[in-house]
């Protein structure tokens, strides 16, 4: 072993105190750090999930348009004086050219027509207004997993019966309803149908379950009085939601209709989440600094207390890198080991986590281990301490040998 | 006779608080096997001489050569090279590594100079400590010896690299009489029996005066050889 090395594990061991007081710093910043990150990661994850059960990546749709001058002119640029809503039907033109359009995106990996309409629920006497979404089964699941929330029946029995409905388990609760009870829906166009449950679904959003509905998407558009090529929405799944709005830009200026992402229209979680990931990154950046400065102090007490050595290997020959490798050496070990310790608790706090309850929609906590996170702080943790080290022994390396021999 | 070491012309400066010429127009030689003492009052620049002598302080005018070498006016990385190899040192106080037993001491030079394997290494500082009477100290902490056999390992310290010179300040000032007379003895042993040169700056007259060669300075000039 080299002697500088030697020298540092000498220092290193016959302080034991400091030693111990250096890594458990470490380990605590560490181990912080990386459990605060993997929460975030977790937190992001479970709201996402719950916005993606109703919200599509990107939603294609026909956006209303105020009325414009047919003729530009400089002179007087407002010809209508008062602009109103064109009387246009809100519904993609062409859906079957749109849709291959966008399949054939690269980006795209579903796209699934959809159609909305508002609707009214009767029972006997009672009567609730909702929302009941024209799909096309099976693509509609890939979206937006829809089987994981059915409570009751199933989602492949829609396929097969055309007058079939799922309803969320709010409307089925206030009307008295189960699987194979009849309900009556009434359109805006006034169309009447009485049709089939086969099944019942349970976002736990009340919000949702209590308005919300699924029908076949010739359904939807026969009580709306419309032909086949009615649609309202396209939805468009991406490989990485992180990646929705640039793409949904490019769709917009490929399809000519807007496409709006997830993260638009969820800007209030989306911002939410953002000012958690800059909170938790500022703290859990900072436990870890402070760990560094830990061991910043005690490389410098270690330098103070080893004046006298620092002079004589210099005085016998070592030279300024020597002596940099060994304070350098003594920080990293204290580093290393801190860094090793807290990836270990870290695990271990994550395991106890993973098992607490925590109820409603999110279940159990949303923790899991992050391999990004713990490179992440593994890294960050091991540069800190370099640095904490290195200005300390960039110190010791400038000892003036002669100034302390004199004496 | 051959010459280890040689200075022309140094001259050194303190510029703080005033400025004050501490050494004028020192030259002389140093030649192998010559036991050296420079004597003086406080003050008189002797301690400041050695320590450029050491090439640990570079801020003087004037040419120094060690080992037929020009060192003046290296970077101080080859100085500190130099130092390893060429000259061993002794203080007033004997600064060992506390934390390290005494043979581990003595061979750190020589594991930074890497010139032999650890075991040789091993060997040959029990070898120096063998020659300084301390075999049987040899795995004993540092700062568990007394006085004088802490000075003494220093010493074998100083030999492990078969150093050129080896330079004492004041490598008695600390010891009793008793003491002093073994170091002195080891010291006149090494000049004699393995033609060591030795330069020691010493405060005490009858070191200097059993020794071969005084140079006595002051006020920043060479008295008497």
């Amino acid at each position: 072993m080299n002697i500088n090395y030697k020298i540092a594990k000498t220092y290193i061991f016959s302080n034991k105190k400091l030693t111990a007081v250096g890594v458990l710093g470490v380990l605590l910043g560490m181990s912080v750090y990386i459990f605060m990150n993997s929460l975030m990661v977790g937190f992001d994850r479970t709201s996402n999930t719950t916005v993606f059960k109703n919200t599509a990546h990107i939603r294609v749709y026909k956006d209303d348009e105020i009325s414009k001058p047919l003729i530009k002119d400089s002179i007087a640029p407002y010809l209508i004086i008062n602009p109103k809503i064109v009387p246009k039907i809100n519904t993609i033109i062409n859906p079957k050219k749109i849709l291959q359009i966008l399949k054939n995106d690269e980006n795209v990996v579903i796209a699934t027509p959809q159609v909305n309409t508002n609707v009214f629920y009767n029972n006997g006497k009672s009567q609730i207004s909702g929302t009941a979404i024209g799909i096309i089964p099976e693509e509609a699941n890939n979206m937006f997993d829809i089987k994981s929330t059915m409570v009751e029946g199933h989602l492949d029995h829609l396929i097969h019966n055309p007058n079939g409905i799922i309803i969320g388990s709010g409307v089925a609760e206030k009307m008295n309803l189960t699987t194979g009870d009849n309900i009556n829906l009434t359109s805006s166009k006034g169309i009447n149908r009485t049709l089939k449950i086969i099944g019942i679904f349970k976002t736990n959003n009340y919000n949702i379950d209590k308005i919300k509905s699924y029908i076949n998407m010739p359904l939807a558009q026969q009580i709306l009085k419309e032909g086949n090529t009615y649609i309202t929405d396209i939805n468009v799944k991406v490989a990485d939601p992180e990646t929705a709005e640039p793409i949904a830009a490019h769709l917009t200026e490929l399809t000519g209709y807007n496409a709006e992402s997830w993260q638009k229209s969820n800007e209030t979680i989306v911002a939410a989440g953002r000012m958690r990931k800059i909170i938790i990154s500022f703290v859990s950046f900072t436990i870890l600094l402070i760990a560094g400065f830990g061991i910043y102090n005690i490389l410098n007490m270690t330098v103070s207390q080893k004046i006298n050595d620092i002079a004589i290997l210099k005085a016998m020959g070592f030279k300024g890198n020597d002596v940099v490798r060994i304070f350098v050496t003594q920080a990293v070990s204290i580093g290393v080991m801190g860094v090793i310790g807290g990836v270990a608790m870290a695990t271990v706090v994550i395991t106890l986590l993973k098992k607490v309850y925590i109820g409603g929609d999110i279940g159990y906590f949303p923790i899991n281990y992050e391999s990004t996170k713990y490179l992440q702080g593994i890294i960050i943790g091991l540069v800190i301490t370099f640095f904490a080290g290195y200005i300390p022994a960039k110190k010791a390396a400038n000892v003036d040998p002669v100034e302390i021999l004199r004496r | 006779m051959k010459t280890v070491l040689k200075t022309e012309k140094i001259d050194k400066y303190f510029h703080d608080p005033v400025e004050f010429q501490v050494l004028k127009d020192i030259s002389f030689d140093v030649n192998r096997g010559e036991f050296l003492s420079m004597i003086g009052k406080s003050g008189s620049g002797k301690s400041t001489l050695l320590y450029i002598l050491s090439t640990m302080d570079t801020e003087y005018s004037g040419q120094l050569h060690i080992d037929g070498q020009l060192v003046t006016g290296l970077p101080i990385d080859s100085l500190a090279e130099i130092r390893n190899e060429k000259i061993g040192f002794v203080f007033q106080f004997h600064y060992l590594l506390p934390e390290f037993t005494c043979l581990q001491n003595v061979m750190i030079p020589a594991l930074k100079l890497g010139k032999y394997s650890e075991e040789e290494i091993e060997h040959k500082a029990f070898e120096k400590l063998k020659i300084l009477g301390l075999e049987d100290q040899a795995l004993k902490s540092a700062n568990k010896l007394s006085g004088g056999q802490q000075q003494r390992v220093a010493i074998a310290r100083a030999l492990i690299n078969d150093p050129c010179i080896i330079m004492g300040d004041e490598p008695t000032g600390n010891l009793d009489s008793k003491n002093s007379n073994i170091v002195f003895d080891i010291f006149q042993n090494l000049t004699r029996e393995f033609g060591q040169t030795i330069i020691a700056v010493t405060h005490d007259e009858d070191f200097a005066h059993r020794s071969d060669r005084i140079i006595e300075m002051k006020d920043g000039n060479i008295l008497a050889h």
